[in-house]
């Protein structure tokens, strides 16, 4: 589904990603876990076509395509959906406008007609629901005035409406209180699926106490540095980054 | 006076051409015969105008003695605008389609001007399909072609709720009393020098009044179009609401393409009684001028509202996107007590287009209040000024006035200035003013095209919510209209 080969990145003419090989298929739950500074965040903006983030080498095919061809709003219509760190609050913009001018954008690009109100809002409600969100807060301006764990609840929901093909989560667990991480992990848990594909992206083992990964690798100075099952974070947790990336 | 009529007729190829050449989406012009007043302007001029309108003595006197009085005085240089010399004897002062209808409906509207209209997405026809519709809100459209009113729809509807809804050149004949009393009374003739040159040769206009006790049954809407080359455009626009009167009034406008500039001096003057309430509503949208600059159309408006009785309130909306320079404070002058005024603003400038505009609240009456909210954008290498007076007269007692400006900047190379006055001549009142000026971030932008916006609709829709206070002050239809200027107006001003 996503398929990395030796992906090289700068940011500012700093080298971060250095030959990242990565690979993800249909049905399939990835966690990439590293130390402050290894690449993870730069890792995800290099997919998701950030401007500032240099790609110097290496390519990146996301469903047959070309992603690092693509401009960033291709790449969602081609079902590439980016959970942020740090979501980002856009005055003046209903929550519900903004994801519903977002999915009919992603629609026309894909040539599919525009979803209607009344479907718009059946999806909604059922999304909003599932999350314990709101429909007052959604008719907010996004992401304004929320709590930390209300906007990752928001990019839970966006991912629900979307329904991209793959999700590529960003320490969607940072700043979550219990309750919320369950509620987060659930609706990944519900987004999982035969022809979808995960990437989590965390610190902490905690997440994925709850949204079981099929696979987890290690980033270290830009590059995976180790690949493995489950038990790969358990021993991450229990050692540290230090006695492995070593 | 010479006989100086000129006939005007262009080749309709060459100017599809040449609109085919900008990027500025309406930019067409329509080939229709027009009567030229001759070029130039002197008193002849003017009788040559009011002649022509057949006018009252005591208009032609009135226009004689505006013209006079704009001798001597000179073009105003306070404002932030760097504006070329303006050749005042290069120009017909009065265009208007040669065969003057007096249509008992829009089908017998020339077919040329219909066409023009259909290309300017004026929904003339829509409108009229909208009032056919059960319960649909019903829009008045007096369409001004050029400087002559060419088409009125829904006045019967509206003579039988009392409303007077008339071109001026009308109601001049036809309720001199009216116009006499109130024309030049909130927007003095020796007012300033574009309000001066416009009192003499204005062309035509509207003219409104709502009687006592009367809620307009409509929106009343007008469509500003210039479209003969070298014609200065000079509306003139009287609105009165009598005692616990409403009336709302929208005004919108696109121009032609043009390669020279074009001066358009309008004066709108506003008069609110006791209890009555007017909304005025415009969107701009004349031709900015090229990327480089060139062309556009010079924009000097003078709006001024008189709260005259009690608990009269006026509220003014604008979106600005077009003109090369706009120069443009529309005003309350709060004479009754506890009376409300209210503007709210969206300017935007792009490419090399200025902008100084703003609003002037002047408290006269015990209890008066305004309420000022300014949205600013600058894209390019544009220059947008918020430029706003508020003043508390010694008999103000009790006035309140609250302003926020806001600035947006997309790129930088633009600029935005904010220039407030305050003037507080009563110990008891209370005056606030808060400015802002951001920039659409990085963040904002990708976070928004990651969720599947390209780059300039994403860009269009942080916009539109910067504007939301002020957009949503428009009535339904403008907002909508208004929201998708916003986004062709930054065209080409991202990436």
């Amino acid at each position: 589904m996503l398929a990395i080969t030796d992906l090289h990145a700068s940011v500012g003419g700093t080298p971060i990603l250095k030959g990242l090989t990565l690979s993800v298929g249909a049905g399939e739950v990835h966690a990439i876990m590293g130390p402050n500074g290894a690449g993870k965040s730069t890792l995800a903006h290099v997919l998701a076509g950030r401007e500032g983030y240099e790609v110097t080498g290496g390519t990146a095919v996301f469903l047959g395509q070309d992603l690092l061809a693509m401009a960033p709003h291709e790449r969602a219509a081609a079902g590439l959906f980016l959970g942020f760190q740090y979501p980002v609050e856009i005055p003046g913009v209903s929550n519900l406008l903004f994801l519903r001018t977002a999915l009919n954008a992603q629609r026309k690009l894909r040539g599919e007609p525009e979803v209607s109100g009344a479907e718009f809002l059946k999806r909604v409600r059922a999304e909003a629901q599932a999350l314990g969100l709101d429909m007052e807060m959604l008719k907010r301006p996004v992401n304004m005035g929320f709590s930390g764990g209300e906007k990752k609840r928001n990019e839970a929901f966006q991912m629900g409406i979307l329904q991209p093909r793959f999700a590529l989560l960003d320490e969607t667990d940072s700043g979550l209180d219990i309750d919320a991480l369950k509620v987060v992990a659930d609706s990944i848990n519900r987004f999982r699926g035969p022809d979808r594909g995960v990437l989590l992206i965390t610190h902490y083992q905690r997440l994925l106490d709850h949204v079981r990964p099929d696979r987890v690798h290690i980033l270290a100075a830009g590059r995976i540095v180790e690949s493995g099952g489950p038990e790969l974070a358990l021993r991450l947790e229990a050692q540290g980054y230090g006695a492995i990336a070593a | 006076m010479s006989d100086g009529t000129e006939t005007l007729s262009r080749n309709a190829e060459a100017e599809a051409t040449l609109a085919g050449l900008g990027s500025y989406r309406w930019g067409f012009s329509s080939d229709i015969e027009q009567e030229l007043a001759p070029r130039g302007l002197n008193e002849d001029t003017v009788r040559y105008i009011s002649a022509k309108k057949n006018e009252p003595g005591w208009m032609l006197e009135w226009r004689l003695a505006a013209f006079r009085a704009w001798l001597k005085m000179e073009s105003p240089g306070w404002a932030k605008l760097a504006i070329p010399p303006i050749d005042y004897q290069d120009a017909h002062y009065y265009a208007a389609p040669r065969k003057k209808p007096a249509l008992a409906s829009l089908d017998e509207l020339d077919p040329e001007i219909r066409r023009t209209y259909e290309k300017l997405g004026i929904p003339i026809e829509e409108q009229k399909v909208l009032a056919g519709v059960e319960g649909a809100r019903k829009v008045a459209v007096d369409a001004v072609f050029d400087s002559v009113s060419v088409a009125t729809t829904f006045r019967e509807e509206l003579k039988k709720a009392g409303v007077i809804f008339l071109s001026i050149s009308e109601a001049i004949r036809e309720y001199p009393d009216l116009v006499r009393r109130h024309i030049g009374s909130v927007v003095p003739v020796r007012d300033n020098f574009f309000a001066c040159l416009n009192s003499a040769v204005f062309s035509d206009g509207t003219f409104v009044y709502v009687p006592k006790g009367v809620r307009c049954p409509m929106e009343l809407s007008t469509y500003f179009r210039i479209n003969a080359e070298n014609t200065g455009q000079f509306e003139r626009t009287l609105i009165i609401a009598d005692e616990g009167a409403y009336v709302s009034y929208l005004e919108g406008c696109t121009a032609p393409m043009r390669d020279e500039h074009q001066l358009h001096a309008a004066v709108v003057e506003l008069i609110a009684e006791t209890d009555a309430e007017i909304k005025y509503s415009t969107v701009q949208n004349w031709y900015p001028g090229d990327a480089q600059g060139r062309g556009g159309i010079f924009n000097f408006v003078t709006k001024r509202a008189l709260c005259r009785g009690d608990r009269s309130r006026v509220s003014w909306t604008q979106v600005e996107t077009g003109s090369a320079i706009t120069w443009k404070y529309p005003s309350c002058v709060l004479a009754g007590a506890d009376s409300v005024g209210e503007f709210y603003s969206v300017a935007v400038t792009n490419n090399l287009q200025q902008a100084d505009t703003g609003t002037k609240m002047i408290h006269l009456g015990p209890r008066t209040r305004s309420r000022i909210i300014s949205k600013g954008i600058s894209a390019g290498r544009s220059s947008n000024t918020y430029r706003g007076l508020v003043r508390v007269g010694p008999s103000a007692e009790g006035a309140r006035n609250f302003t926020q400006c806001d600035s947006l900047l997309l790129g930088d190379r633009c600029a935005a200035h904010t220039v407030p006055y305050i003037e507080v001549k009563h110990p008891i009142a209370q005056i606030e003013h808060e400015a802002t000026t951001s920039k659409v971030s990085d963040d904002q932008k990708f976070y928004a095209m990651q969720r599947g916006l390209p780059e300039e609709e994403a860009v269009a829709l942080i916009v539109n919510g910067f504007c939301r206070e002020v957009l949503q002050t428009l009535p339904m239809e403008f907002a909508v209209e208004a929201q998708k200027l916003l986004g062709i107006s930054l065209e080409g001003s991202v990436g």
